[in-house]
């Protein structure tokens, strides 16, 4: 049976992770390869990797990162952040990485979603987007939630699908941060509405929650950082409860 | 030594750090010359089916390849280029193994691309096999399929309908899911067909 994936993201600023990190026996708390490395030992089922200051002078540092990833990591990852040509893609693609998620470049131009998928494969695409309810609706924010749009998430999420995006990362900017659960409702209505996998992210506090996305949304993927990170969380209790729930998961 | 056919139709950056890993010695195949120098081969792939087989006549290799009687092992799209035909494109492929290659029917209500991991059952007696349970979970990332079949099927994966994860006849073997991805099972499988 196919499982439900546990995907830990890690923020990553000129090649190094920020945000505590609280593993014990670590080395060096900021070296991704060897948080990667902790995280598939764990069994973690993927890894996300954001670029929080991804730009074009800082991308060789991001991509030496990718590589040595990809040479010692023996569990898929993605990488987003600043992606917003054909170009970048391809220089992650060779670097290593397995899917890339895209995210404001998307939105500002749509086209691009069917251009990566054409040249890369579906299966590369990651779409990801900032989701805030309003009064007129669920409404898709730019800029890490920080500029609202016009387009509702519903429809906009519906287009990436039938554009080429082979997954949708879903994070909830009302939840994010608030360790008060997945926005299980929209993740449901999202997931009931598309035939391509789709990631919750925003808001996991406690086990519990993992729990409640998967019984109640039915999505593939369920992400999260800081109750990762800081121990919070551990992930083979987390995928031993969650199995005890009769949710599928990798042990 | 190992041989990887590099016919541009995808990256092979992860499969030979994986090979790295394991302590696997690997070489590139740009040309039939090349092909000469390796006990063993490996036809990576990803991407569309259809440019693949293109790609991949171009390099020259089809006819040696097809007759070849080295241990040859397809990874997902280099997989589905054993088969005699895929509904992608609707292309004509290799065909050293008499099967097809179909995209996922609506009717299976299942989501495509099939990404993420899923068990399976391999043949007991597949040497590729050694020392992976039943039930142990590959990382799979595919749209279209290759249909289960008693005599060639090396190892099973239920995704709604039964499909092949692994196909083997003679020398050819061939895997759907990506060892290079799948954790210290995928590695182990890797070793295994080095081993073979």
């Amino acid at each position: 049976m196919l499982s439900k994936r546990i995907i830990p993201c890690l923020d990553v600023k000129d090649g190094r992770t920020v945000k505590g990190i609280n593993f014990v026996d670590l080395r060096d708390a900021g070296d991704p390869v060897e948080l990667a490395w902790q995280y598939s030992e764990q069994g973690a089922d993927e890894l996300v990797f954001l670029d929080i200051a991804a730009t074009h002078e800082k991308r060789k540092t991001t991509l030496d990162m990718v590589k040595a990833v990809a040479k010692q990591i023996n569990i898929p990852f993605t990488i987003g952040g600043g992606i917003s040509e054909l170009k970048d893609a391809e220089a992650l693609l060779n670097a290593g990485a397995d899917k890339i998620s895209i995210n404001s470049a998307a939105v500002r131009n749509p086209q691009l979603i069917d251009d990566l998928a054409k040249a890369f494969g579906v299966q590369f695409v990651v779409l990801a987007v900032d989701t805030k309810s309003l009064p007129q609706g669920d409404i898709v924010h730019l800029n890490g939630g920080r500029i609202p749009t016009e387009i509702r998430t519903q429809d906009w999420v519906k287009e990436a699908e039938q554009r080429g995006a082979g997954e949708i990362l879903l994070t909830s900017m009302d939840k994010d941060g608030t360790k008060s659960g997945f926005d299980s409702l929209l993740l449901k209505e999202v997931n009931d509405m598309l035939n391509i996998p789709v990631i919750a992210s925003g808001g996991a506090g406690k086990e519990q929650d993992f729990i409640d996305v998967f019984q109640q949304s039915n999505v593939d993927a369920a992400l999260a950082a800081s109750v990762f990170h800081y121990g919070e969380i551990l992930i083979p209790e987390l995928k031993q409860l969650l199995k005890k729930n009769n949710i599928p998961v990798r042990i | 030594m190992i041989g990887i056919i590099n016919y541009g139709a995808g990256n092979i950056f992860s499969l030979t750090s994986a090979l790295e890993r394991v302590g696997i010695k690997y070489g590139i195949i740009n040309s039939e010359a090349d092909y000469q120098q390796y006990e063993k081969i490996i036809i990576p792939g990803v991407g569309h089916a259809g440019t693949a087989m293109r790609k991949l006549t171009d390099t020259g290799l089809v006819p040696v390849i097809k007759s070849s009687h080295k241990p040859t092992l397809g990874i997902c799209v280099g997989m589905q280029l054993l088969t005699d035909f895929s509904e992608e494109g609707n292309s004509d492929l290799l065909g050293i193994i008499p099967l097809k290659t179909l995209r996922f029917n609506e009717a299976v209500s299942k989501k495509v691309p099939h990404m993420g991991w899923n068990q399976i059952s391999p043949d007991p007696d597949s040497k590729l096999f050694t020392g992976i349970p039943q039930g142990t979970y590959f990382y799979f990332v595919h749209s279209y399929f290759i249909e289960f079949n008693t005599k060639f099927t090396a190892a099973i994966c239920d995704y709604g309908i039964k499909l092949s994860a692994a196909i083997q006849k003679d020398n050819f073997y061939a895997v759907q899911f990506h060892p290079e991805k799948s954790g210290a099972m995928g590695e182990r499988l890797l070793k295994n067909f080095a081993d073979l």
